[in-house]
């Protein structure tokens, strides 16, 4: 059945859908806190109880304490106390000279002028080579699809702003629109998930990855899918016009054929470990690349897609390939990378089976959302909109088990350039989620669907969470495998830029896109809100304008960290090996 | 029984077919359902060979980006047709492409632009949609969309059936003249086909109302004031008129006639100048036809947009009431068969 009647004039006048969804953050946020407190309290209470005991143990041993020994003690206490310092302890009038060569840098001012000297990573990570060089491809070919993408979506957003930027066809908005996202997601997105996924398989299987050269033929294969994913796009060829799924099928198979041999490398590696427990980041490693092949296989499997059994295949596509997998793969990574950055163990292992096996229930049933009020079944809709509500359990799951484990390690957040990655990426996961759930709901549909809103949506949820949680993971184990940490200062832009970039896109396109929605309900010309959506345009414009430029200080500090260098080894070996030496070059 | 922490077959299996059984009802078997269980209306008729190519075109260029092709089912978008779509609405349009690509998705996700379920009905004219797909800005200022020159030709000499697109000057280049190319036309086409076709009445399917004070609320609140129960004009004419005769009245010369110092809307007697926003008009062949608007606007918005073309921009005729539209159509309806 169908409702009956919308009331429009009371949401907007009233608290509204705006105002519900600042209360109940603010309310959930408000339960954070005093969540937290009530655990201080409850932990300062166990502490207290302790130094009560230790103060009773002291005395205890103070008197039973012997006359001789208590002299004893005195003396020495009288001697410290005399004793005065000579004003040479610091310094002498020898020269200075560290003959062991342990000593590698001197300094006497921090490097840094502007920001927090941030600790360096810890030692190097004994890695095999060959997978330390198939990571840095997967990273590098990925950092290179990111900035070629984000200039496209850049120079799209300017094209809002001046729409006569360039009159040639494969310019034009609505083909490159699809080359941006495609980039994004399997160019950028998808190969630095795989790159970072090899290392957390092989290295919480305490193995070595099964079979390189499938790892490598994959890399081919999926680059491969977004040069002429891309070219096909850009001379009008593409899939029907479905979004997310604009690569033709020969396309797009080069892509399934790459993510099954990943999946069968990664499956297999699995399978060899040398732990009995199989670590929770490969069940969602493994479960994002199971889902992901059969939602590829669903999307573009042809015979009961004609009419408008496209349009239900396309709502389960575009979400699902957003949810079952960048998020669940994500998840997965962010299991490993974040414990090991703060060198301590997740908060809970059940909780991160909860939200696995949540995760795949409600995300998978939720793609509808996208077409309510649409010409599709209502009850399919309705379905969507109730399993979207139920994401708030794996969210609030996954959300409380990272910060549970960054608990404690606040302070280590301003000493270290890779937590501010991590905890962005936690707060947007859990805001960016949750407000898509809001977002599904009738009302909300009815003033912000069709608008802008929706892409701020989706550039806070691909960009807030999933990039944000990439680029903590890349700076936690690059610096780590190549020994080289970035200038610490552009970690730092890096980070600002991409979060101040984020904020100003979002805001602009929310409330443009939310103003937009009402002057479309109060039966405006539409070319109203064309002319008052400008000056948010030109807004996304310079937010992200500042995204790029903080890809581009991304792009630098990464090729800062895989550089090849000569590496002048010792020469302590016998002469038989001087001669066969050559200068080694560390990838 | 599984022991989903030790055993990665079993894991990685049950997450496998937990997946497809939840896609399997989620999706497969709704779009199948969908798929089999729907048939085209009997008002409707299947794509020429133009409109298809036109539809290509429309996919190819990624027009869906901007555009949707959905009339919900709410108030909001009754602007955009007479009834919320239907799945049959989208029988012949979205059928599978060719083997390299699947049925188009044309019922979009975004507006930026328009929606186009009815454009064929709001904008019959060619040369209107020529116009703007050679450059947007020509007949809409303020539009963003992109222009699409590739479409069309630049010719010096132009042949007996090349059919030349009359561009104001601030838009035109020295010495050619500009011809859409089969492909502006079969776009065209196709957007010219896109109507809502009308429904049998089974089939009746309604807007889910807004409570919001509705055009018939605050007519029957000042029924004893008549000028006050008139919509606004302006708005209206904005969002029917202007993209031709332009927001300032002035038209396009050499495509649509200005209305500031028109003698038509400023005639005493304001009869012809309705009669042409019913029925439409195509006597003067130097303008585009100009499509007939009864069935879109209602005797009170029609009398609100004359009143408005008829007080603005110079022009100074004295208004005219509901009341008078509603014997000009009835007149009108008398007259056509």
């Amino acid at each position: 059945m169908q409702a009956n009647t919308i009331d429009t004039e009371n949401w907007l006048t009233s608290p509204g859908v705006i105002g519900t969804l600042v209360l109940i953050v603010i309310v959930i946020v408000v339960g954070i806190l005093i969540l937290m407190a009530r655990l201080n309290s409850f932990l300062g209470r166990q502490k207290d109880k302790q130094v009560r005991k230790q103060k009773s143990q002291w005395n205890e041993e103070l008197v039973n304490l012997e006359q001789s020994e208590i002299d004893t003690i005195l003396e020495r206490r009288k001697r410290a106390h005399k004793y005065q310092l000579k004003g040479e302890e610091l310094g002498s009038a020898y020269d200075v000279s560290d003959e062991k060569g342990l000593i590698h840098k001197v300094t006497h001012k921090p490097e840094n002028p502007i920001a927090d000297e941030k600790k360096s990573a810890a030692e190097a990570i004994e890695t095999p080579d060959q997978l330390k060089k198939l990571i840095i491809f997967y990273l590098g070919t990925a950092v290179f699809w990111l900035v070629f993408g984000t200039f496209i979506g850049q120079y799209l957003g300017m094209k809002f702003v001046w729409p006569e930027l360039d009159s040639a066809s494969w310019l034009s908005f609505g083909r490159l629109r699809p080359v941006h996202t495609n980039t994004v997601f399997w160019g950028w997105t998808s190969l630095t998930m795989f790159g970072l996924g090899y290392f957390v398989v092989s290295r919480t299987s305490n193995t070595k990855i099964y079979n390189y050269n499938w790892g490598w033929l994959a890399l081919v294969l999926i680059n491969l899918t977004v040069i002429i994913g891309n070219i096909c796009l850009m001379s009008g060829i593409n899939n029907g016009g479905g979004e997310y799924r604009e690569y033709v099928w020969p396309v797009m198979s080069l892509f399934a054929l790459g993510l099954i041999i990943n999946f069968l490398n990664f499956y297999k590696t699995v399978a060899n470990r040398k732990i009995s427990e199989i670590y929770i980041s490969n069940w969602y490693i493994l479960g994002a690349m199971v889902w992901t092949i059969v939602l590829v296989i669903i999307g573009y499997l042809p015979n009961f897609q004609n009419g408008l059994g496209e349009t239900v295949i396309q709502g389960y596509y575009m979400h699902q390939g957003v949810g079952m997998w960048f998020m669940t793969f994500t998840l997965g990574l962010i299991y490993y990378y974040l414990p090991s950055a703060l060198n301590k163990p997740i908060y809970s292992y059940s909780l991160g089976v909860l939200a696995f096996w949540t995760q795949m229930l409600f995300y998978t049933m939720i793609g509808t959302h996208h077409f309510v009020f649409s010409p599709l079944p209502w009850w399919l809709q309705t379905v969507a909109i109730v399993f979207s509500a139920g994401m708030f359990i794996p969210v609030i799951a996954g959300t409380t088990n990272f910060l549970m484990t960054m608990r404690g390690s606040w302070n280590h957040i301003s000493k270290s350039y890779v937590l501010p990655f991590f905890l962005i990426g936690v707060i947007f996961y859990f805001v960016g989620s949750a407000q898509g759930s809001f977002q599904a709901f009738r009302f909300t549909n009815y003033i912000w669907h069709f608008t802008d809103f929706n892409v701020a949506h989706s550039h806070m949820t691909m960009y807030g969470i999933i990039a944000f949680i990439l680029w903590a993971c890349i700076y936690a184990i690059l610096p780590r495998l190549t020994v080289k940490e970035p200038p610490q200062i552009l970690v730092g832009a890096h980070f600002w830029l991409a979060l101040i970039g984020l904020i100003a896109y979002m805001i602009s396109l929310m409330a443009g896109g939310t103003l937009k929605g009402l002057s479309w309900v109060e039966n405006a010309p539409f070319i109203e809100s064309v002319i008052m959506m400008r000056q948010y345009w030109v807004w996304r414009a310079i937010g992200g304008t500042l995204m790029f430029i903080s890809h581009l200080l991304f792009a630098y500090n990464f090729y800062y960290m895989v550089k090849k260098r000569k590496v002048t080894e010792p020469i302590n070996i016998t002469p038989k090996k001087v001669n066969q030496a050559e200068p080694k070059e560390h990838v | 029984m599984f022991n989903f922490h030790k055993d990665h077959r079993s894991l990685v299996f049950v997450s496998f077919l937990g997946f497809l059984i939840l896609s399997l009802g989620v999706a497969v078997f709704p779009a199948y359902q969908s798929q089999e269980n729907t048939a085209p209306l009997p008002t409707m008729e299947p794509m020429t060979e133009a409109e298809t190519n036109g539809l290509h075109i429309f996919v190819n260029e990624g027009c869906v980006a901007c555009h949707t092709q959905q009339v919900r089912s709410i108030e909001m978008d009754k602007t955009w047709g007479d009834r919320p779509s239907i799945p049959s609405d989208y029988y012949y349009s979205k059928q599978r492409m060719s083997l390299w690509r699947q049925s188009p998705s044309v019922l979009g996700s975004e507006r930026t632009g328009p929606d186009l379920t009815n454009i064929g009905k709001r904008q019959p004219s060619e040369d209107w949609h020529l116009l703007h797909l050679y450059n947007p800005r020509i007949v809409v200022k303020e539009s963003i969309m992109p222009s699409y020159p590739w479409l069309f030709e630049e010719k010096s000499e132009v042949n007996q059936n090349d059919q030349v697109l009359a561009i104001p000057e601030e838009f035109s280049k020295e010495g050619v003249k500009i011809v859409p190319t089969k492909m502006a036309l079969d776009l065209v086409a196709y957007l010219q086909s896109l109507k809502q076709a009308p429904l049998t009445t089974e089939q009746e399917v309604d807007f889910i109302p807004s409570t919001r004070k509705k055009l018939e609320d605050v007519k029957s609140e000042n029924n004893d004031n008549q000028g006050a129960s008139l919509p606004d004009g302006q708005s209206l004419y904005t969002s029917t008129c202007a993209a031709c005769h332009q927001a300032e009245g002035t038209g396009l010369p050499g495509a649509f006639p200005p209305l500031a110092g028109s003698s038509v809307v400023n005639d005493e007697d304001p009869e012809l100048l309705v009669r042409i926003i019913l029925q439409g008009y195509d006597a003067r062949p130097e303008y585009a036809q100009m499509p007939g608007f009864a069935d879109q606007l209602s005797d009170e918005e029609i009398a609100a947009i004359a009143n408005h073309e008829r007080s603005s921009w110079g022009n100074d005729a004295p208004s005219l009431t509901a009341e008078d539209v509603k014997k000009i159509r009835e007149l009108v309806m008398n007259q056509t068969p």
